[in-house]
């Protein structure tokens, strides 16, 4: 693929090909930027690899002090002199030491020059009420772990900004509600394909292409930060 | 023959795989985690695995020094060292040792110390189980890549140049 070609990140994620992320392209080659926040490193490196096999630069931190250092709201709330740096997304997990994800999220919420960012949830624990927590506070999407790239795919949907496609894909992933544990009795079938739209947890109400432009089910509770 | 041998151990990796999905010991997020692996990234499976284990040992070793402590009462720390157990183990598929790690939390919970033992014990071996199983697959692994790579040598110019 050439690199000095400007996609549109539409078309990208059309092609929907695993693109290498080339760190050596410029700034202007409108790579999406995710900053993700784990305190284990294997998970780290897992959301690291998901992300770039999505044609995603990363970031990875291991706290949420760390991650607002990084944006450059520590203590400080000078403006960003990231100039290629720019953050298109935030995935971060919940449990952490310190800060938590939760707390890490309100942070940046409570922020006027980082709160457009979208914010993504990750937790272990299948907890409603956390779930719930989240989302209120602004988290775009929330996912259970472990993650999947099936899971990293659907987020591009919240990385458009302004050329942003709206209201597709609010539905926050309802995985969890059908399932206690991160395997069911594998079927034969289980012998996944990232690109495939089914795997085998996957809830009817879990939107995937920017194609489906009709559900507006969360979108009301983001706009209220804006 | 070489290439033969491929094969051989191809099948070969493929029968250890399914019998640790069927025993359990592995779940699907760890074909998840072969299919991040390609050209770009030839080792990650075995990146991230190291990592895991590297990891796994000291939460091991920091359990056991919790239990077998005479004083120990803090078992909310055992938790926090069980949620890192559990979390990492899971992101690799590994089902067995996380499911222990659950039962472990539970007895940690209810400040059971003898459940808690037995529950360490368990971990420990389903742990070493499932790091044998998986050296073992890297193994077969790394033989079939070399074999592989010796199935296609220069021979084939000797087919195009007539």
């Amino acid at each position: 693929m050439a690199k000095n070609v400007v996609f549109s990140r539409l078309r990208r994620l059309e092609k929907n090909e695993r693109l290498e992320d080339d760190l050596s392209s410029s700034c202007d080659s409108h790579e999406v930027h995710v900053l993700a926040v784990d305190d284990s490193f294997v998970d780290r490196k897992v959301i690291e690899r998901l992300l770039k096999i999505t044609s995603c630069k990363v970031t990875a931190v291991d706290s949420g002090r760390r991650a607002l250092q990084f944006l450059g709201l520590d203590e400080e709330e000078s403006s960003v002199g990231f100039d290629g740096l720019k953050v298109d997304l935030i995935i971060t997990d919940y449990c952490m030491p310190g800060m938590t994800g939760y707390e890490l999220l309100k942070k940046i919420k409570g922020s006027s020059t980082f709160r457009e960012i979208p914010v993504v949830i990750m937790s272990s624990e299948n907890v409603l009420t956390r779930i719930d927590r989240c989302l209120e506070e602004g988290a775009e999407d929330f996912i259970v772990k472990p993650v999947k790239l099936s899971d990293v795919k659907r987020l591009k949907n919240y990385m458009f900004g302004e050329g942003r496609e709206k209201s597709q894909d609010r539905g926050f992933n309802k995985r969890k509600l059908q399932e206690t544990s991160p395997s069911p009795s594998p079927t034969s079938s289980t012998s996944p394909e990232p690109s495939s739209d089914s795997s085998s947890t996957s809830s009817p109400s879990k939107l995937r292409s920017p194609t489906s432009l009709n559900s507006p089910t969360r979108r009301f509770k983001t706009s209220n930060h804006k | 023959m070489l290439g033969f041998g491929a094969e051989r151990l191809r099948a070969d990796m493929n029968r250890l795989l399914a019998l640790l999905f069927h025993q359990g010991v592995l779940d699907e997020q760890f074909l998840q985690l072969q299919q991040l692996q390609d050209e770009s990234s030839p080792n990650f499976v075995s990146e991230v695995v190291n990592i895991y284990f590297h990891e796994s040992e000291k939460l091991l070793r920091n359990l056991r020094g919790l239990l077998l402590d005479r004083e120990f009462s803090d078992y909310n720390k055992m938790g926090i060292h069980l949620n890192q157990f559990m979390g990492s183990s899971s992101s690799i598929g590994a089902k067995r040792v996380r499911n222990v790690c659950v039962a472990f939390r539970a007895a940690s919970e209810q400040s059971n110390r003898p459940g808690c033992l037995r529950a360490l014990e368990l971990l420990e071996y389903e742990y070493c189980y499932l790091k044998n199983k998986l050296h073992e697959l890297f193994q077969i692994e790394q033989q079939r890549i070399l074999a592989a790579a010796v199935r296609y040598p220069p021979v084939q110019n000797h087919l195009n140049n007539p």
